[in-house]
């Protein structure tokens, strides 16, 4: 399989700040290759490298084999999906579209029918003629995904795409666009802080954590096996035992994670005290104290839901219970 | 508690205000029609059209409105640059002294321009520049610049940076996207900075003593023509000139303005 995006042992430096800290990443052609992480953590940063608006400090990237040393953006064939969508507010909607045509040198009629075809795609056909300040936030956003599609990129960079859409709105786009990534079979590069979005439409997923990749994996790995604490609570909030717990129950020292709907009450096993619950629509959230550990659990509908204060004890299946890496 | 209509006092206020700052050129107007020509006789005993065909035949008004229109033309184009440039780095790039720099530039329309002037005149004289068209359009485009910086920054401010990336994103080099990108979003906020710059130098009395050797602006002439009185309503039908040629830039420059506020502010 082709590599599409290489990252060797790259930093990006802003004075003492490692914006990105040695990072290796391979993408493979045709993925949908998702950077999580909290804001500042390095992902973003490592999306403008890929794009050409920064150059690392240290280190190679590559794109399809090319090296990207000093290749200004205009020269890469990738193209990027804005946080802000930056359209052109002087240029309607196909201008904006047809402009990386335009550009490209492409003769008026032949670009505003990319251009049209670029907006069916994304479900925008007859808007052409609008300027981007009568459009919705989820419109422009389409207009933005057609503005960089119609150039055929071999990568796209989508930065927060769909960060500024409300829920519903959001959940449509992350369908679509993974249909999108299907038919096109165009390599994906999605940067996002929402750890849902990232596992629901990646082929794989990338955590960040103060500028290095804690973790690349199949977002079924990166759910169920995470390999550090910080994936186990940044993704989907896991309860994380301490090493002396783990070891009391494995006999193993390290830490080690278990899902909130793998846990269970029942009259044995760990005790604790209940500090909270809540309703949550689907399930009922309760956390829980025991002495060396905070443990949430996510009981389904129909359980038994304890009071505050309540003395219970917390069990779980032990297969269910993902020792991480030795000191991770 | 608020209520759509003012009350009457403030209108009359507000007419009265308005009344004050514009009749008195009216009254100007009225004396380029007057038969009188040694002295300003209220009222006009008759009215002629006769000063327009004299101020038409004086060499000397077409010199100094030639000169003017030279000078104000040459020290807004080097504002233009000059502004655009200095707003793109202010609000673009981060550099030591940014702050500094956009003071500075500020600076001189503040200044009394009669400070400006004897700084300058003093700094050429020791330069040993000789006094001519060229030292004025300098003394000029020091506050030129400033009107243009002003507009442009305030634009570049209101650009979203992300619209120069995109460009370059979409494959258009530097220059490409300062002419399909860059210029088209500032472009009004450069012809109303311009306008008004040009509008500036055109009335300039002041700095232009300083610095001009024998030529004479416009304004120059038609103070010296008070000093001297010749033929005194020639003077009023310049400056009735003056007045169209100051307020049709300013009238074009507040109809390019108005209601741009949202073509360049790239909203969520």
């Amino acid at each position: 399989m082709t590599t599409a995006v290489r990252f060797s042992r790259v930093s990006r430096h802003y004075g003492p700040v490692k914006a990105v800290n040695d990072v290796d990443i391979d993408i493979a052609e045709g993925e949908f290759f998702a950077m999580l992480g909290p804001s500042g953590s390095g992902k973003t940063t490592c999306l403008r490298l890929i794009a050409g608006f920064d150059q690392p400090t240290s280190g190679e990237i590559e794109i399809f084999g090319d090296s990207a040393h000093g290749v200004p953006p205009y020269k890469r064939h990738v193209n990027t999906v804005f946080q802000d969508y930056a359209l052109f507010p002087h240029l309607n909607v196909v201008d904006n579209v047809a402009y990386g045509l335009m550009i490209a040198g492409q003769p008026k009629t032949e670009r505003r029918r990319a251009a049209e075809e670029a907006l069916e795609m994304v479900a925008l056909p007859g808007y052409g003629g609008r300027r981007p300040s009568e459009l919705s936030g989820g419109q422009r956003q389409r207009v933005a995904l057609a503005r960089a599609l119609v150039n055929q990129p071999k990568v796209l960079l989508l930065d927060e795409p769909l960060g500024a859409l409300d829920l519903k709105l959001r959940e449509q786009m992350q369908e679509e666009l993974k249909a999108l990534q299907r038919k096109l079979g165009i390599t994906f590069v999605f940067v996002t802080h929402d750890q849902g979005e990232a596992l629901s439409m990646a082929d794989r997923v990338a955590v960040f954590n103060e500028g290095r990749i804690v973790q690349v994996g199949k977002p079924h790995d990166i759910y169920y096996r995470p390999d550090v604490p910080f994936v186990a609570d940044f993704v989907g909030s896991s309860n994380v035992l301490p090493p002396h717990l783990t070891e009391e129950l494995t006999g193993t020292w390290t830490h080690a994670t278990v899902r909130p709907e793998a846990v269970r009450l029942s009259d044995t096993g760990l005790p604790a005290t209940v500090r909270s619950s809540s309703f949550i629509g689907t399930a009922t959230r309760v956390t829980m104290d025991t002495e060396h550990a905070t443990i949430v659990a996510l009981l389904p509908k129909g359980a038994a839901v304890p009071h505050s204060g309540d003395k219970v004890h917390v069990t779980w299946d032990p297969a269910d219970l993902h020792l991480m890496e030795q000191g991770g | 508690m608020s209520t759509d209509r003012a009350p009457l006092w403030l209108k009359l206020a507000a007419a009265g205000g308005l009344a004050f700052m514009h009749l008195p050129i009216l009254l100007i107007f009225v004396y380029a029609f007057t038969t009188e020509d040694k002295s300003y006789q209220w009222p006009p005993p008759g009215l002629t059209l006769k000063w327009f065909a004299v101020t038409w035949n004086r060499p000397d008004v077409w010199e100094a409105l030639g000169l003017s229109l030279r000078v104000a033309a040459i020290s807004t184009a080097i504002a233009l640059v000059l502004g655009t440039l200095c707003a793109a780095a202010v609000s673009r790039a981060r550099f030591f002294g940014r702050e500094a720099v956009s003071l500075l530039v500020i600076l001189p329309i503040a200044l009394p321009g009669i400070i400006t002037g004897i700084s300058l005149r003093s700094a050429f004289n020791i330069m040993d520049i000789p006094f001519s068209f060229w030292t004025i359009v300098l003394g000029h485009a020091t506050f030129c610049v400033v009107v243009v910086y002003n507009n442009a920054v305030a634009r570049f401010r209101r650009t979203s940076g992300s619209l120069i990336e995109a460009s370059m994103d979409l494959g258009a080099n530097s220059f490409q996207t300062f002419q399909h990108v860059i210029l088209p979003n500032i472009a009004t906020a450069l012809l109303a900075g311009g306008m008004l710059a040009f509008a500036l130098s055109f009335d300039e009395v002041i700095v232009t003593t300083f610095t001009a050797g024998q030529q004479q602006t416009l304004p120059i002439w038609m103070l010296e023509e008070l000093v001297r009185p010749r033929q005194r309503p020639v003077t009023n039908v310049v400056a009735m000139v003056v007045v169209l040629v100051t307020f049709l830039p300013i009238l074009g420059a507040y109809y390019l303005t108005r209601g741009t506020e949202t073509v360049a502010g790239q909203g969520k």
